[in-house]
Parts: structure tokens; sequence; C-alpha cells
């Protein structure tokens, strides 16, 4: 094993992991750990943290350091660890569920703010750990255990929410793109403030047993076949739109983070003091 | 700005803020509410001259969050809000309490349920403060009573926190949070401070919950070479998330065993006036300054008073309280609630010494008179 494997971000001797056959959340902490390596970043550089629910679960598969916490609030922890901190990287790694449902306000908040963090959240369309209830990402009319005729709210877009709140960054993709995931997790890691990666992974189990096909083999094909580039997306008939959705970039700005502007504000000393 | 030494005049809560500044806290984070606001805003000025960060968060459930978020990059941090703030605390007090992650929470007290009435005081948190959160839990609360002891009790709070890695509570009240009056702040080389043990065992077999004799766990901060694992789920000594019945009975055994070992440590009392009289006055808080004043004026009245002041509210003064119970003829407990110690107090009185109950839930404080026409009507 080569010093830099992604081998070195994972705690093997945890597995097998807790996750359903076909899902994805198994790819991309395959795909996390390989960007980490390949950031070269130290495990004892790096915070994990981690809310509640499947994707919740990963802590216990890294060897980074890891905070796993109440339910919506890894953002907020992930905010503390950083400013208590701030050489260390932190990344809050969140279902739909806790970035966008229970946590939407420390998610907004966080992006608003620009903290020099990565949140990579999975979106399942759904609460998978507790039952397949609906979350504020899922679409409207879809079938869930809350929603068994149809959901009458309609979902959240994540990356429009980031990228309106603010963030540096802003990204989707899906674990079929498996290049593209391992790619814009670098990229988020490295960007300087807030950055999001959604990764559309619907839940096999519930969301995508009720809605796309009750084999993950076919809610892979879902995803290849519905995920679009940003630049094809965009030039796609409204009608079009609604049957696809956008992968690729969609922030990426330079704006000064949260700690560097409030240094550069609060730029005085207490004199003769600890 | 020059950091305050010697006699001072000062607010409660800005003697919190100077307090929590020489513990060594460097990160507060938290959201505005009446009456602790003002702890918020001098944290925001000072923090940052000693190189630390103000955060005003979204509400107080990140609030909590974010502090022990700091706290787990190894800097001391703290938190204060008021009844309703309180409340949302309470998610992530739990959290602290579970992964004993060190820090601060500061309850300037104020008349509820509810939003209630914002600008006047109470002591209704008290049971909050020990049960607020869900399960079986222990918890450190500490309760001052003038300026001074505002200032000492938060040097404190950040020590036994440290110490015995476990958040503490500064339960105090709207009338000590706002009141001004004279506190002598030392000189730094005079401070007692506490930080938490650092791991002392080589990488390969550190595991950051497992103690030795003391119950206390060695949880390095995050950044450092010993990787740490921290989790709300039950875990084992190593942090790994585990489902085991033994697991989870060892683990909140061992969190009440570090407090329950260390009570001698932790609890203190202030007895005032003789040290037995017929009637014993058991107070905290703001009250308790109203009591002393009921002590000295009994004095004068000829009649045998005395005061037991809790400043730990908990784990709670047993000993002290039994002791009360079998010296005084009659006990009597002023309270801004409706007998929260008081039922405590019951709970230990196996000799049915009569125990007389003093509530407001006015937003008045009590007034010595009160206390005095008690005395005078049940020792006739």
């Amino acid at each position: 094993m080569s010093t830099n494997s992604y081998k070195n971000y994972l705690k093997e001797e945890h597995f097998p992991h807790i996750w359903c056959p076909g899902c994805g959340d198994g790819i991309v902490l395959h795909a996390y750990a390989i960007a980490l390596a390949e950031l070269g970043l130290a495990p004892k550089e790096v915070v994990t943290v981690t809310g509640i629910g499947c994707w919740g679960k990963s802590d216990d598969y890294v060897a980074t350091h890891a905070l796993h916490g109440t339910h919506g609030r890894a953002l907020a922890y992930a905010t503390g660890v950083k400013l208590g901190n701030p050489v260390l990287t932190v990344i809050a790694l969140m279902g739909d569920g806790d970035a966008v449902t229970i946590g939407g306000n420390h998610f907004i908040h966080a992006a608003r703010r620009n903290i020099d963090l990565t949140a990579v959240v999975i979106n399942n369309f759904n609460y998978g750990m507790t039952g397949g209830q609906y979350s504020a990402t899922t679409p409207l009319k879809s079938k869930t255990t809350t929603s068994p005729l149809g959901n009458a709210e309609p979902g959240f877009d994540i990356c429009s929410l980031a990228e309106a709140a603010g963030a540096n960054f802003v990204a989707r993709t899906t674990p079929f793109h498996v290049v593209s995931l391992k790619n814009l997790l670098k990229e988020g890691i490295q960007k300087k403030g807030f950055s999001l990666i959604e990764v559309i992974t619907p839940c096999p189990t519930y969301f995508g047993r009720y809605n796309i096909n009750s084999s993950p083999v076919a809610n892979m094909h879902w995803l290849k076949d519905k995920a679009v580039s940003v630049s094809r997306y965009q030039h796609m008939t409204d009608e079009d739109k609604l049957q696809h959705f956008a992968i690729g970039t969609f922030v990426n700005k330079d704006r000064p983070d949260f700690y560097t502007m409030y240094q550069q504000i609060n730029d005085c000393k207490w004199e003769g003091g600890r | 700005m020059k950091r305050p030494v010697g006699k001072q005049f000062m607010q409660g809560n800005e003697a919190c803020v100077f307090g929590a500044i020489d513990a060594g806290a460097r990160f507060y984070a938290g959201y505005p509410i009446t009456p602790s606001s003002e702890i918020a805003e001098l944290c925001a000025k000072f923090l940052p001259q000693v190189g630390g960060v103000f955060l005003q968060m979204e509400d107080e459930l990140g609030s909590m969050a974010a502090v022990i978020g700091a706290s787990t990059a190894g800097t001391k941090a703290f938190t204060a809000t008021s009844g309703p703030g309180f409340t949302l605390m309470q998610e992530n007090l739990g959290m602290a309490i579970y992964t004993e992650v060190p820090c601060v929470l500061v309850n300037i007290q104020r008349n509820g349920p509810s939003t209630g009435l914002a600008t006047r005081p109470a002591q209704g948190d008290v049971m909050q403060a020990r049960w607020g959160t869900h399960g079986d839990h222990p918890i450190i609360v500490l309760s001052p009573s003038s300026v001074q002891e505002f200032y000492d009790l938060t040097l404190r709070a950040f020590n036994l926190s440290e110490k015995y890695s476990i958040p503490v509570i500064l339960l105090s009240d709207e009338v000590i949070g706002h009141m001004r009056e004279d506190l002598v702040i030392p000189e730094l080389e005079d401070l007692v401070i506490v930080n938490r043990k650092l791991p002392n065992k080589p990488i390969k077999e550190y595991r950051a919950y497992q103690t030795e004799n003391d119950d206390i766990p060695r949880i390095a901060p995050f950044g450092s070479e010993y990787i740490v694992h921290i989790s709300s789920s039950c875990h084992d000594e190593t942090g790994f998330t585990h489902s085991k019945p033994q697991t989870a009975d060892q683990l909140v055994r061992r969190l009440h065993r570090k407090i329950e070992r260390n009570q001698e440590d932790i609890i203190q009392v202030e007895w005032f006036g003789p040290r037995k009289a017929d009637v014993c006055i058991i107070a905290y808080g703001a009250v308790s300054r109203t009591a002393k004043q009921v002590v000295v004026d009994a004095q004068e009245k000829g009649l045998s008073v005395n005061l037991l002041r809790l400043i730990t509210h908990w784990p709670f003064p047993d000993e002290q309280v039994k002791e009360a119970l079998s010296q005084a003829k009659v006990i009597i407990v002023p309270e801004m609630n409706l007998g929260q110690v008081a039922q405590e107090i019951l709970r230990l009185n196996s000799l049915q010494t009569p125990i007389y109950s003093i509530t407001r839930i006015d937003g008045e404080i009590i007034m010595p008179s009160e206390i005095m026409s008690k005395i005078e009507e049940v020792i006739r």
C-alpha cells in the first residue's frame, strides 16, 4: 500500500457498512477517501463532521478526526470546529434531511457567512434511516411513507439555495459520474470559503422503489439518463428541463471567507493580558 | 483596551465576560436574548482583542453546537442565554454531556414559562438545568449571588468543565446579571487555571474514551497526532458507534460516577449567621441576598436564624442540606419559582423537619419582610 492510498482515510475494520445494496453512499465515501488521498491531506488535518441519517453514519468509517452529532447541526458544529482551529480542513457530510430540512437554517447561514468548509450533501429525496418519509427535497407528487398518495410539497433545489445564500463553490453530481464526483470533491475542499457538493443519490430502498424502479441497477441508469451537463441543460426546452437535472459546477467565486473578513475588521489587540 | 485588574465597578454580565476571558475562553457563539445580551456584546468587543472569535449564530440550537465544535478543536468555548434559548440549547447540552466536551453555558434566568416577562428576574430553571435534556445524565450547575461571585464562578465553571470533561451551567438571574457593584479582579499570576487532560499514551494504544481510575477521559483536540472520533450515538472507548447493552450501561454509569465521586470538590455552600439556629433559610442567587438581610435583622430582633446558601445547585448539596434539616427546628425556602429547590429538600427530609416554601413568580424579587413575617409566623 502506497503512503497515500485512499485506504489511509478509511477504517476498513468497521466494514461492512450499513448501507443498503444499490445505495450510492458507499460510492461517495470511496470518492471522498480518494479525494483526500489525492489532495495529500493527512488524516489528522481533516475533521469529518456528520449529523444523523444514513450518510450521517459515515463518521464510523473514516480515519480522519470525526464529530458525529445531533440531527441537522453538522454545519453548526463544523463552524465551531473551523473557528476553534482555522488550520483544520473541515468537511460536513450530510443528507438532505440534515442539510436542508431540520438543518436548513444552519445551511443558509453557513453559506451566507462563507465559513471555510465543505458540505457534501447526499440527496436521496427522503429520510432513509427512519423508513422513507418525505424530506424538504422530495419532489412534488412523489410517493413516500408519509405521502402515500403523493407529496403535496415541492422540493428544495439545494444548489440554488446555496447559491442564493452566498456559497463560493456550488456543484452537483451523482454516484454514477464517479470521476466528476471525486474531482468536484477535491475542488470544493480546496476552495476557500463555503463549498457545496450535492450528490443526487435516490434511496433505492424507499424513494427509488416507490418512484423510479425497484431495481437498484435501474436507479443507476435513471441517474445516467436524467443527469445532463450544465451547458446542455441551459439549452434545453422547459419541457425537457422538467425531465432532467443539471450536473457540474454552478458557482465558482472567491468572496472572502468569514474568518479572513473577521480578522481584517477586528484588527485590535488587548494590552497586557492573556 | 487593557485587562481590568484590582478593584472594579461592574455589572454581573460584564464580570462574567472578564471571568471567561481570564479562564481562557476564546470562542463565544450565541443568539441575543434579554437579559443576557450584554455578555454577547462584550464578547463581540473583547474576544477578538485576545485572539478569540465571537460568532452570533442563527439560533440557540446552532450556538450550542458551535460551542461544542470549537471546544473539540481545543478552544475553550461558551455561550449565554435565557429561558427560551436555554430550552433550545438542551438538545446539544445533552450532546456535550454524552460526548464529554468541556464548555460553559450561562443562563441569566428570566420569568417564564415561554416568552413570559422577558425583562424580569426568576429562578424557574433550576429543574430545567438539572433535567432539561433527555436521558439520564449528570450535570454541574453553579449559582452566583454577587458580581464578584459571577466573576469567580465563571472562572470556576471553566475549571470544573475542563477538569471533569463536562459542560457546566452558570445559573444566574436577571438581578445578578444586571446589577452593578464592586468586585476585585486578581492579577493574572494569582489565578488558578485548569486545562483538560491530554493523552498520556502512545498513539497506537490511545482510545479517547478509555479512562483510568478517575473515570475522566483524555480527549485530544482535533488536529493533534491522536485521531479522535466524537459521537453523540452510544459509543465504545474508541468513540465508535456501539449498540451493545453493556456499552450503553457502562458509559452512562461512568458519566455519573465521574461527578458523584468528586462531589466534595464540586459542591460549595456558604453558611451565614450563627452556625446553629432554630430557623435555617436555604436560598440561592438573588434571593440569598434578601435572606442575608433577614439573618441580620433577626439577630437584632433576638431571633435565632441562619442561612445555608447553595453555590452549587447540582450535584445537589445533600449532606449540607441534611445538616440543616437535623440542626434547625424550621426550614424556610424562599425561591422565585414554585418551590423547585424546596421539593428537593423534601426528598432529604427523613427527620420530617417542618419546611416552609416562600414562592414568587410575578417577576419581583422576594423582600426581607416577606421572609421575616413567615419566620415570625412559624416560630410563634
